[in-house]
């Protein structure tokens, strides 16, 4: 049993991490998880969206005690996303096959004390979601291969055992992690730096200009041969605020009432223009 | 100064905004012509989606044609009748239009369609355009006189009219089709359509000039107003601030255009027009046919789609 698997879908974001967190603990057997106590904190909780938003950077500090290795998990709110493949037709290039993945978090980082692959093992990192071809993103709709799972088709020990469903979603897989990694959504190599003396820590954790708003789960894990010996989660809130955050929900709750303001605006401004320069 | 837009999700320099407002704005002073068709690909060169653009220049349509259209009204250059009918025409059009749009866009072909609508309008426009210009700069003859009232297949249809300001007795089918024509690009392209509805209303309708920019800017101030509303109450794709900031740039760079038209001739200026719409129409081509630098794309899937 892993968090991953459980069918937390319709519970509330914040609840799903927090919840996630304790039973992934559990199932990971982190029994002496108490011995390696982590404490870390961000420079900020809120992250506010306003005028002038251009991307933000959020420090992470803390201290750990032993001698693990730092992993630091952010993902952001999950949605179901569409990835679609161009095909050339009539010398034009045209969306052809799409393939609907469900639990794809609308960003993701993970950074680490140390090369990734060397502290995580990819069994712990299937079961904990660490790198994003470990995550649980999995196959939406369409009949056959539903609910196969990324991790799976980009798994190359999968690969000797060919199953067609996998095969097809493989590529497709690939393009979600790359395309997001050039939107600055999936951050993989991110690096945690300890101080002298290997107990204070840090990283940043950096937002892009087009994050999307929601919660946050900040997973901060103790690592040590191959075992999550401590954890902590911290939330995160990326909302836009001010003006920005008034129109957009008034465009999408009132839309009617919206129309009509952009209609009447766009009607005084060109009257009003007519009128200023009129000679 | 960055300016984060609300709906485009998306932050942009405010003064590329303006710029791009004033420098639209200067063309459709220069010329009269509105604008919306450089516009809307402009705002897609820098970024912003696609669907954006085009439910947001309707918008700014709305702006840009209804001092124009007060400005007619006084000269009695507005056939009210005619342009109730091509108004008819037109809502009908902008409705379909804007179903279509919601459509390609759940199909994830909307990208596509808008390119492909802009490649063939801006290619026939910009061809026509230049053609007219290297024409009138060579012409030595004097103007040839059209025939006024040519006899076509287009008399024979049913439920006429009478347009007494157009002077004009046609069936209502004519001008109704016009304007369905002119709504769908309207909703698709975000344009106002006046590059398309000015020439019909010419030769297809027989309307006498006189009156046909003004009717034409009477029925696109309605029709493009009516789609910015079914845009926000359908698709949530205007955004006010990106408007607004076009509008601005826009008013002012319109204002200077028509000053500067009233010095400079009348054919190189057509001239140059007609280039820089192939040019934007060659950019949109090679976009669609260069091999994109990934095949792969993303898209936010509609909510409900996990069946």
């Amino acid at each position: 049993m892993s968090r991953r698997a459980r069918p937390f879908r319709s519970l509330a974001a914040a609840a799903r991490v927090g919840l996630g967190a304790l039973v992934g603990l559990a199932a990971l057997g982190a029994g002496p998880a108490a011995a390696e106590t982590v404490i870390a904190d961000l420079s900020k909780r809120l992250v506010a969206i306003t005028t002038g938003f251009a991307g933000t950077d959020v420090l992470l500090f803390g201290a750990v005690e032993g001698t693990g290795e730092v992993v630091v998990v952010v993902n952001g709110p999950i949605r179901q996303l569409d990835v679609r493949r161009k095909a050339r037709v009539a010398g034009i290039w045209i969306n052809r096959d799409t393939m609907t993945f469900a639990n794809v978090p609308s960003f993701y980082s993970v950074s680490a004390s140390a090369p990734l692959d060397r502290v995580v093992p990819t069994s712990l990192a299937l079961r904990a979601g660490i790198g994003a071809r470990y995550l649980d993103i999995a196959l939406a709709r369409r009949g056959a291969g539903q609910g196969e799972r990324c991790s799976r088709a980009l798994d190359p020990a999968d690969a000797e055992a060919p199953n067609a469903a996998l095969k097809r979603m493989a590529p497709f897989c690939e393009a979600l992690i790359r395309n997001k990694t050039r939107e600055g959504l999936f951050i993989s190599e991110g690096r945690v730096t300890f101080l002298p003396g290997r107990k204070l820590f840090r990283t940043t954790i950096h937002f892009p200009a087009n994050v999307p708003v929601g919660t946050y789960s900040v997973l901060v894990y103790v690592v040590r041969d191959g075992q999550i010996v401590g954890s902590q989660t911290h939330p995160l809130v990326i909302n836009k605020t001010g003006v920005e955050a008034e129109v957009f929900d008034f465009a999408y709750r009132q839309s009617a009432f919206y129309g009509l303001i952009a209609v009447v605006l766009a009607a005084l401004a060109g009257w009003g223009a007519g009128l200023i320069f009129r000679k | 100064m960055q300016i984060y837009l609300p709906i485009a999700e998306m932050s942009v320099d405010v003064f590329l905004l303006l710029g791009l407002g004033g420098l639209v704005g200067f063309l459709s002073g220069l010329f009269g012509v509105g604008g919306g068709f450089l516009m809307t690909p402009l705002l897609i060169f820098i970024g912003v989606p696609p669907p954006v653009a085009v439910g947001t220049e309707a918008n700014q349509i709305v702006a840009s044609s209804v001092s124009g259209m007060i400005a007619h009204w006084r000269r009695q250059g507005v056939d009210f009748k005619m342009g109730a009918v091509l108004l008819a025409g037109g809502l009908v059009g902008s409705t379909g239009g804007v179903f279509l749009f919601e459509y390609l866009r759940d199909i994830g072909q909307i990208d596509l369609v808008i390119s492909l609508a802009y490649v063939f309008f801006l290619g026939i426009v910009g061809l026509l355009m230049l053609l007219e210009s290297v024409r009138s700069a060579v012409r030595r003859r004097g103007g040839k006189r059209t025939k006024l009232h040519h006899h076509t297949w287009v008399h024979g249809l049913p439920f006429k009219m009478r347009f007494r300001r157009s002077k004009l007795y046609i069936s209502a089918f004519l001008p109704l089709g016009v304007g369905a024509s002119v709504g769908v690009l309207a909703a698709i392209m975000g344009v106002g359509g006046g590059f398309l509805m000015v020439p019909a209303m010419i030769y297809l309708i027989g309307m006498p000039t006189a009156v046909v920019i003004g009717t034409s800017l009477f029925q696109i101030t309605f029709v493009t107003a009516y789609t910015t509303f079914l845009q926000a109450t359908n698709n949530q794709t205007v955004d006010i601030f990106l408007a607004l900031l076009l509008l601005l740039g826009g008013v002012i760079g319109a204002q200077l255009g028509s000053r500067a038209g009233a010095r400079l001739r009348g054919e190189e200026l057509r001239g140059l027009l007609a280039i820089m719409v192939l040019l934007v129409c060659g950019k949109l081509l090679f976009d669609l046919i260069a091999t994109p630098d990934d095949l792969y794309s993303l898209a936010a899937s509609r909510q409900g789609g996990n069946r």
